[in-house]
């Protein structure tokens, strides 16, 4: 019961934020705040896929957790390579 | 065998990181492991030819505490900042953190440490390695976040790996 | 002992949710962007490690045994945080910042993002 409703607030909580995260990503003002808000959108998203597989109990989603988590860091650092240097692979 | 495995504590990370990603203990996956460990570090010496060297790894243990313990104390505190703080009254500061220690490995651990504890981010190294800047949330005192960074991790890491 | 873990993952869900909200409240609120990377980095990081470790707790509280991935990917998001945030806080250097604010390096060399010549 304590569980349930606590799961329930946290993906509440991690929901709004992802709603956040898009307001801040169209209202940025600058190229950085953009990549950020969309890095921190991955972040939220990991989070709301490993609750998810905690409220359904399927294992599967922690398989796409792991994936976000790869390509949610490697397209950040990408964007910012190619804004500092104008190529990913030098 | 120093030169089948040019780097051997990437093969036995590379080892467990896959048996962990399988999540099952097969054999299957064990040998399979081996051989992604073995030949990883093979084929991706030529771009990393030097071994980083790591006086006291045990002193690593203590460390990885000490930090985890900071980060969720940090967290409290950039959390109270974001919520109670007015925008006007958060005094962010630049600060600038001359570097004693040299190997490339121990500064890269240092600036993930300093971007993951309280209030403060690492922005940018000097292009002779000798500086890391460092940009500070809320810093009525620079002075004092600086002096805590050199004697709080970099002391312990220059134990460690110098 | 089963409540009292039962309790625990609950007040790490409560803990992980309210701290991946003010992460992101954060990024609205603060308003240079070198503070917005500050809760980006540290907040939601801490708000997702506390739900996988709830998650963890909690496999183990079914009875379902220990899963790894979990901790690869916190173990995986504790690792890139840092490298990320060092990556954005270069481009805003080197896109949008006026140079003439950073402190002096204390060495000949300048700071490595800037343009050679500044």
């Amino acid at each position: 019961m304590i569980l349930a409703s606590a799961l329930t607030y946290a993906l509440g909580c991690f929901g709004v934020a992802l709603v956040l995260n898009l307001i801040r990503l169209f209202t940025a003002p600058t190229v950085t705040d953009r990549i950020l808000a969309v890095d921190t959108m991955t972040v939220n998203t990991i989070a709301l896929l490993v609750l998810g597989g905690l409220k359904t109990g399927s294992a599967l989603t922690y398989e796409a957790a792991l994936l976000f988590a790869l390509t949610g860091f490697i397209s950040t650092v990408s964007f910012c390579k190619y804004l500092l240097r104008g190529s990913i692979i030098e | 065998m120093k030169r089948l495995f040019p780097h051997p504590v990437l093969s036995l990370a590379l080892a467990a990181l896959w048996i962990l990603l399988v999540n099952h203990w097969t054999l299957g996956s064990l040998v399979l492991s081996l051989i992604l460990a073995t030949l990883i570090p093979l084929l991706s010496a030529r771009w990393w030819p030097y071994r980083p060297v790591i006086r006291r790894p045990l002193g690593l243990i203590p460390y990885t505490l000490l930090v985890l313990r900071d980060v969720i104390v940090a967290n409290f505190q950039v959390a109270r900042i974001i919520l109670f703080l007015p925008n006007d009254r958060i005094r962010s500061a630049w600060i600038s953190v001359p570097l004693d220690l040299t190997s490339p490995e121990a500064i890269s651990l240092l600036a993930g440490t300093i971007t993951m504890t309280p209030g403060t981010l690492t922005a940018d190294v000097s292009a002779d390695g000798r500086a890391l800047l460092v940009h500070s949330l809320h810093a009525p005192d620079p002075d004092a976040i600086r002096d805590e960074i050199k004697t709080r991790y970099e002391s312990r890491l220059k134990r460690i790996f110098e | 002992m089963t409540v009292l873990l039962e309790i625990l993952v609950a007040a790490l869900l409560v803990l992980g949710g309210t701290f991946g909200l003010i992460g992101s409240f954060g990024l609205l609120k603060l308003k240079d962007p070198m503070q917005r990377l500050h809760p980006a980095t540290k907040a939601t990081t801490i708000g997702v490690g506390a739900a996988l470790v709830a998650s963890v707790l909690h496999l183990l509280l079914i009875g379902a045994g220990i899963s790894w991935h979990e901790i690869l990917v916190t173990l995986f998001l504790f690792l890139t945080a840092p490298l990320s945030a060092l990556f954005l806080a270069k481009t805003h250097i080197l896109r949008s910042l006026d140079p003439k604010v950073l402190p002096p390096t204390g060495t000949d060399a300048a700071w490595a993002t800037l343009p050679r010549g500044k």
